[in-house]
Formats: C-alpha cells, structure tokens, sequence
C-alpha cells in the first residue's frame, strides 16, 4: 500500500535573500539574452563568482556563458555583508538558488500562458523555454516578467533537479582577462579625469606631523593635502606623484616615541595583560591527579603579504554625493565607516567592489579607499586613485596577532586523555571598519581631529569566535577546559587574517597530540582515532594517511607528520599529512590533504583552495615573522619579510572525501591550522626535536637541537 | 624635466615624453595602456612587473626611462606575436594556474622567455628561472605543471574569442 504524502515546507526563505527579497535587486534579464546576477559576496582571487554562477546557469537552465557577474555595488546590488569566514557559498548559495529559482518558475508560467499550457509542461535547458515544438527564450520575455516583487516563500527554493553544472570543475571565468594582462584590477581603471594620489604615512605608529616645508615641493606639479599628521599629494601624473611624496618625505618633521613591546618576547607582551577572559569550556572542577603533560607554543606576529599594495578611488560628485571604488571584503561595512568617520549621510556613499590581487583577510584595502576619500575632497568632481606602496602595505597595513598558548593534559596509564587544558593568549582578530562601533580606518586616527580606536576585537562565537577559534579539540576527552585571553592594550593594529586564532590553536593541539602520542609510546594517527567518535572526522583523517602512505617506514632524515582538525567546528574537515627532509635545512617536500567540505559545487576550485590555502600556511610555519624595533615595523619589503618561493614550494595533493547529501562549507580556511601541525610533526618525526615556536626555521630547529642537548 | 623616448614596445616603434627617472612600468601602464606589467613591489623583488628587454626578463618597475632608451621590449600583451595567448599562457589557462592572477603575467613572461632560450627546460630549470617570481596564493605547483606542459607543445592555440 502506498500512501500519498504532502511535502510541507516551513514557508522560509535563505537568509540573504530574506533580507533583499527582491528579485530584480538580484537578477536582471536583457533583451538580448544576457542575465546580470548581482551578488553581495565579492571576487578575492578565491573563485567564489564562479561557483555563484555555475550555482545560477543550474537554477536558470542557461549556459554558464549567458549568466553575468556584476561587481558588488552597495546601490545597486543586495547587502550580503562581509565576504570572509569561508562563509560565501553558505549564505550566498542558497539565495542565489532561490532566486534563481523563481525567476524561472515566472519565465516559465508567463511563456505556459502565451502558449496555453500547463506550466508543468514546460521545461527550460541550455537557455531554452520549450513545450513541445514551441520554444522562447528568457530575452524574448525580458520586459515582460515584473521582477519588482518579493521572493514567495512558499515559492521554489532550487536544488531540487539533479545537478548538472554544479559538480562540475567550471573553468574560472575571470582567469581569461588576469592570464592575458587585460585590464581588470582596481589599478587598471581608468575613469575619466582620473588623478593619482599618494599618502606619506607617519615614520612609525602615533607619529606627530610638526611642520611640513612646502617649498621643497615648489617645482613638482601635485596638490599638497594635509589634515593633522595625515598628509599626501595629488597629480595628473602617477610618476610624479610618486617622486612627490619621496620628496615630502624629508621635507616634513614628526615627533616620534617609542611604542612597540619586545619582539624577542612577545609571549610575556601577550601575558601582560590587561585581557579579556574568554570562556569556552568551564571544566567541573579541577583536573584529577595523574601523570600530567604539558607544553607551551607560540606563533608570531604575520603579515597579509598581497602581491599588490593596496588601492582605493573615490570621487566627491557634484551633487554632494560620494562614490567610492574598493578591493574591501565589505563595501557596506567600508561606506558606513566613511559616513561616520566624516559624520556624512551613508545614503549619499556608493561603494563599488573593484578587483584586486588576492586578500586574505582585513588587510589594507578599506584603509586606502578612506585615503582616497580623503585627498579628493581637495579637487571635488575628479576621481583620485591612491596607490600604497609595498612597504606600506607590509608595515601598515592590519598584522595577524601573535598568540601563545599553554596545553596541559593529564593521562591514563594507557597514554589515552582524562584531562585537557588550554589557555590562549591573543590580542584581538577583527579591527575591521565599524568594529566596537568605530571607523576603524587607518587615516582616520592622524586627522586633526583625530578618531580613537580601542585594541582589536574579536567576533562573536556565533561568526566563530577569533582567539579561540578552534580552541576546542575535535577529540572526545572526558574532562576539558578551553580559556582564551584577549589582550585590551596594545599599540599594534590587527584584524582578521584566512583562519584566525585557529591556525595557531590547531598548530597547538595537534602539536601536543603527537607530544602525547610519542609518551604514550602510540602511532600519532592511532591515537588519534582512539579519541576520535566523529565518522566523517575519521574517514578524512583515515583517506589523508592512506594517501601519503601512513606506515611505512622513512628514509633516514625524513619524516612524516599529521595534523587535523574541522575548521571552525562546523565548517570543512582538514586532514594534512607533510613530509619534510631535514638535513642540513628544513625541506618541505610533500603536502597530501583530505577534505570534506560536504557538497561540492566546483571540484578544481575545492582543489586550488586547499592546495593554496596548505602552500601559504606552509609559508607561514617555515619562514614568516613581523619584525619590528621599539619604534617600528622594520620588515617591509620582501628581503625584510621573505616568503616561500618556488623552490621551496611543496608538491601538493588533494583528496576530495564526498559527502554529497550535506551543505557546501567554504575551502580557503580549512587547511592552515591543520597544515602547520602536520610540518611540525613531521620536522619532530625526522629529528626527533620538537618546535613548538614558529616559524619553523633552520635556525630556530637548530637553537631547539642545542637546547635538547642542554 | 619631461623629455622624449624612443624605444619598440611589442614589435612597435613609440616615443613616451616622461621624466627620465619615471619607471618603465609606470610609463607603459600609464602612456601606452599596457596594464600585463602589474605594480608588485616597486622594488624588483616580487616579478609582477617582468617584461623583456633586449631579451632578458627584467623588472619594470625598477628600469628608469633613461635606461630604456632605444631598446626592444616585449610585455606579456605582446608574448604571442600572432592571434590569441601565447602556449605558456595557454597552459596556465588550461591549468587554471592561478587564483588571484596579479602574479600571473610576470610568470608568463618569465617562462615564456625561458623556454625560449631553452626550449628543454626541465623542471628544475623552470623552477629556478620562477624562483625570481613571488605568488602568495600559493599556485607554484601548478604553475611548474603548466610550464612543463607548455614545453612539451600539449597546450593548444586559441583565438581571442575562444580565450573568453
């Protein structure tokens, strides 16, 4: 006997579009075919537009080719909020979908009605509308359709055929353009009447501006501009501008202070206090007695290191309007921080997203889109683009902070965990524009009325918290104590960088794992999986050892190591196991990865995030450091802060564990944390020392053989 | 303080009226419209800015106008003397060698030299003669991957229609 059921679905749209539920704010269809799907997420170099688009051909029943993807515009476009937190194609996804979705469901009933039929006859592929022998197209219909409404509720929400873009590896569909030199970038546009700025930032953090001798600037053809400390130029000739403010830079007396902590001590810096107390796990009472381990780890301050110095233009309109062009992750965060920065009205700012060269978090781009708000208020109807030079983008822009942490674990007579502890020390991860209810950009703290910021925030444990992001271990202890200390005084700026506190807590834990498996005398993926319940955690971690060969004995002076960890608790599962030869230098020679990151919607973009993702952090963990004096950041161009160059660059392999019934997560954070783990195992497997302060340099290897010798 | 150069820039005679210390990448960008060369560092330390000259890959950023005088530069806009991408292009494409794509050019260029003067190069010459190139996304291996496949002639010739 069968029994007919009704499907009833709570009448709920996906949160993005609920709060843009109007179609056309989304989704445009031109009469000669093509359709403009506006998204609020923007394009970091991650390939998140061609995921969006591939997700909008399925639901439209178009070519990829036929689907356009705007820049976010804050006027013209849904407010999406940030793009970070490998959030995009959780929020962004579904919406895109259900809009999607609808918009053809109306196609579709308009073209039954011209044509008298039901609409369940009617199907849509590669872009067209059909029913039998009569077909039309989304163009033909384009004036017709009213998308001035609200998404329905009740309406489609997508994804209800059988996917046939989506799982597929579309090809990037801004990579023609970059791989051809054709304009694209934030510094490649051109609008009419353009000028070029630059800004003199201070010689070092709360410099003062005394005195500026404008003479020296007499015989170069650029507008000085000043308020306060903040001082540029202005030009028709971007050269010219550039000698400018070499120029202006002895041209001009600061009155300077030492500020900065010791960069040989950071940890006591991070300890000092004084801190939020962030609880995470309260433990009952105190830990049992027993054998009990312990170790202390450390990670220092990093830099974003974008290949291209950040840029932003803005133009003061005739109309008492404000446009503004901006690599931000957050144009409407960016607009409302101008607006109150300079107590104007947000609803007279457009921010457009341009693109730029790959970003990885809250680095300098909001900051100089204010600085180009800045230097055209001086000439009003002309666009000014302010280029930050290298050694700007390395010592001014937001650092990611330095952390130190201390495990402690008490242990059965078996090896196995009774008792876990973890206390992390961190000054904030997020500074970004509007935190704590400021501005937040660079500029604004140099005006003449200058604007304060207090020490860098963390977000919400609901957005995944910032310290403690994956403070707590994935394992299953009995008994766990997870403690995070945010530092509320610091003289240094940070914000968030790809991962945040969870690189250095999933270095940390997964460090300490190998520490206690080694005691206990167990396989590092043995014991491992002895605390691990979670399937999907131990198939990822089971694949990724499979792959590189778990087991097997190492050549002399080469080892294995192992790191994992769920990245945000929620969000993808990373296993990573490096391979690294150490003889008379550390060499990272192989990288093999699993990851779950539930339905995939583009397999090679899957791929080249962790692939990059696991290159970066392994550039992280083996090189990088932000070195400063008392007085400043003196790593500032790439000699001062090297990263990893193609010769050190590790083959890396992806496995891809399906998951095909569960909801995407993103990609780009899963592996750093997991990444550095695996480097640091491996480096203990070959030598038999462990690191537990990064970088991983030769030096700092060596300095830890001498002292294990001690 | 402006004067006149002379130089070819991709097979074509031009003459730029700049200061001579104004860089070769800010005068290509800037009076011819060449955005390939990209503003990396300004220092010649990360490769986004390469181009040829005389045949040798050298950073644009870092080239005064003076010193450029009178000589042959080819930028990644003028890699492929015909229609469409040059092979190394066409292999980072089909490779999807890149995620951001700032550094991509500079590669190109870089690559596309190097298997010029060595049409041999095995992978241990390729990643000595990128090791000049920064890439902070992390595509390095990849990008290995589509230099060797270019060498080998895999990567086929594309019109611009077809290159998107």
């Amino acid at each position: 006997m069968t029994v007919e059921r009704e499907i009833v679905r709570t009448p709920i749209l996906p949160q993005d579009l609920a709060a843009n539920p109007v179609l056309s704010r989304w989704l445009t269809v031109h009469p000669g075919g093509t359709i403009d799907v506006r998204v609020g997420k923007v394009e970091l170099g991650q390939g998140i537009l061609t995921a969006l688009a591939q997700i909008a051909a399925e639901e439209l029943g178009v070519n990829l080719e036929q689907v356009r993807m705007p820049p976010a515009n804050t006027v013209r476009g849904p407010n999406e909020g940030g793009t970070s937190g490998s959030m995009s194609i959780i929020h962004s996804g579904p919406a895109v979908r259900a809009v999607c979705a609808q918009v053809r469901a109306k196609f579709v009933a308009e073209a039954a009605l011209r044509w008298g039929v039901d609409p369940a006859q009617v199907t849509v592929r590669q872009g067209v509308i059909r029913c039998d022998e009569r077909t039309m197209s989304y163009g033909e219909l384009a004036g017709v359709v009213d998308l001035d409404v609200p998404a329905d509720p009740c309406g489609p929400l997508g994804g209800g055929d059988r996917p046939v873009l989506v799982g597929m590896s579309a090809a990037r569909l801004d990579l023609p353009d970059k791989i051809a030199g054709r304009p694209r970038y934030i510094h490649d546009l051109d609008l009419p009447g353009q000028l070029s700025g630059r800004v003199l930032r201070p010689p070092s953090p709360g410099a003062r501006l005394l005195r500026v001798d404008e003479g020296r600037l007499a015989d170069l053809d650029v507008r000085l501009v000043r308020d306060g400390s903040f001082v540029g130029v202005v030009g028709a000739d971007e050269a010219e501008a550039m000698r400018a403010v070499k120029v202006l830079r002895d041209a001009t007396t600061w009155e300077e202070s030492d500020s900065l902590p010791d960069e040989d001590d950071l940890s006591t810096f991070l300890r000092s206090g004084p801190h939020e107390t962030i609880e995470v796990l309260i433990p009952e009472g105190p830990p049992p007695g027993g054998h009990t381990i312990q170790a202390t780890y450390s990670r220092p301050f990093l830099a974003h290191g974008s290949m291209a110095p950040s840029c932003g233009i803005a133009r003061w309109n005739d109309d008492g309007t404000l446009s503004v062009w901006s690599h931000s992750q957050g144009i409407h965060g960016l607009g409302a921080a101008i607006a109150r920065a300079l107590d104007i009205d947000v609803e007279r700012i457009e921010v457009e997203h341009a693109e730029n060269a790959g970003c990885y978090g809250h680095n300098g781009a909001d900051d100089a889109a204010f600085d180009a708000v800045l230097l055209a208020r001086d000439v009003p109807g002309r666009p000014v683009q302010v280029q930050w030079s290298r050694q700007d983008e390395l010592a001014w822009s937001p650092l990611a902070s330095a952390m130190s942490a201390d495990v402690r674990a008490v242990v059965a007579d078996s090896g196995s965990v009774v008792s876990w502890r973890y206390d992390v020390w961190s000054q904030g991860h997020t500074s970004r524009p509007g935190y704590l209810g400021v501005p937040g950009l660079l500029a604004g703290a140099y005006l003449e009325r200058p604007l304060r910021y207090p020490a860098p925030a963390d977000p919400p444990a609901a957005s995944g918290a910032g310290t403690v992001r994956n403070g707590v271990p994935i394992y299953d202890f009995p008994d766990r104590g997870v403690t995070g200390h945010r530092l509320l005084e610091t003289p240094i700026r940070t914000s968030a960088m790809r991962a945040l506190g969870a690189y250095m807590n999933v270095f940390a834990i997964e460090s300490f794992m190998d520490e206690l498996a080694l005691s206990a005398g167990a396989d590092p993926l043995e014991y491992r999986l002895r605390h691990l319940g979670d399937a999907r955690g131990r198939a990822v971690l089971e694949t990724a050892a499979r792959a590189a060969g778990w087991g097997t004995p190492a050549e002399e002076g080469v080892g294995l190591g192992i790191g994992f960890a769920r990245y945000k608790d929620k969000g993808a599962y990373c296993a990573v196991v490096a391979e690294v030869e150490a003889e008379s230098d550390i060499r990272l020679r192989r990288l093999t990865i699993a990851v779950d990151v539930g339905m995939v919607v583009n397999p090679d973009g899957v791929r080249n995030q962790i692939e990059g993702g696991a290159t970066q952090a392994a550039s992280w963990t083996l090189k990088e450091r932000v070195r400063f004096d008392r007085r400043r950041i003196t790593s500032d161009d790439w000699e001062s802060y090297p990263i990893l160059r193609f010769s050190e660059a590790p083959e890396v392999s992806v496995e891809i564990v399906e998951a095909p019934g569960v909801p995407s997560v993103g990609a780009g954070e899963a592996a750093q944390g997991p990444t550095a783990a695996a480097i640091a195992n491996a480096v203990a497997a070959a030598i038999g020392v462990r690191v537990r302060d990064l970088p991983l340099t030769t030096d700092a290897v060596v300095a830890a053989i001498e002292a294990s010798g001690d | 303080m402006t004067r006149a150069f002379e130089l070819t820039v991709n097979g074509r005679q031009v003459r730029i009226e700049t200061h001579p210390n104004t860089s070769l990448l800010h005068a290509l960008r800037n009076e011819l419209g060449l955005k390939g060369p990209r503003f990396g560092c300004g220092l010649g330390l990360c490769g986004a800015c390469f181009v040829r000259m005389d045949g040798q890959v050298v950073a644009s950023c870092d080239t005064p106008m003076w010193s450029a005088e009178g000589r042959t530069v080819v930028t990644v806009e003028g890699l492929e003397p015909g229609e469409g991408l040059h092979r190394v292009q066409q292999a980072l494409l089909d490779e999807q060698a890149a995620q951001c794509g700032f550094c991509i050019t500079g590669i190109a260029v870089n690559a596309a030299t190097l298997l010029e003067t060595n049409p041999d190069a095995d992978e241990e010459a390729i990643v000595e003669a990128l090791d000049r190139n920064l890439c902070r996304c992390g595509v390095q291996r990849r990008v290995v991957r589509a230099v060797l496949k270019a060498r080998s002639g895999s990567a086929c010739h594309v019109t611009p229609e077809d290159a998107g």
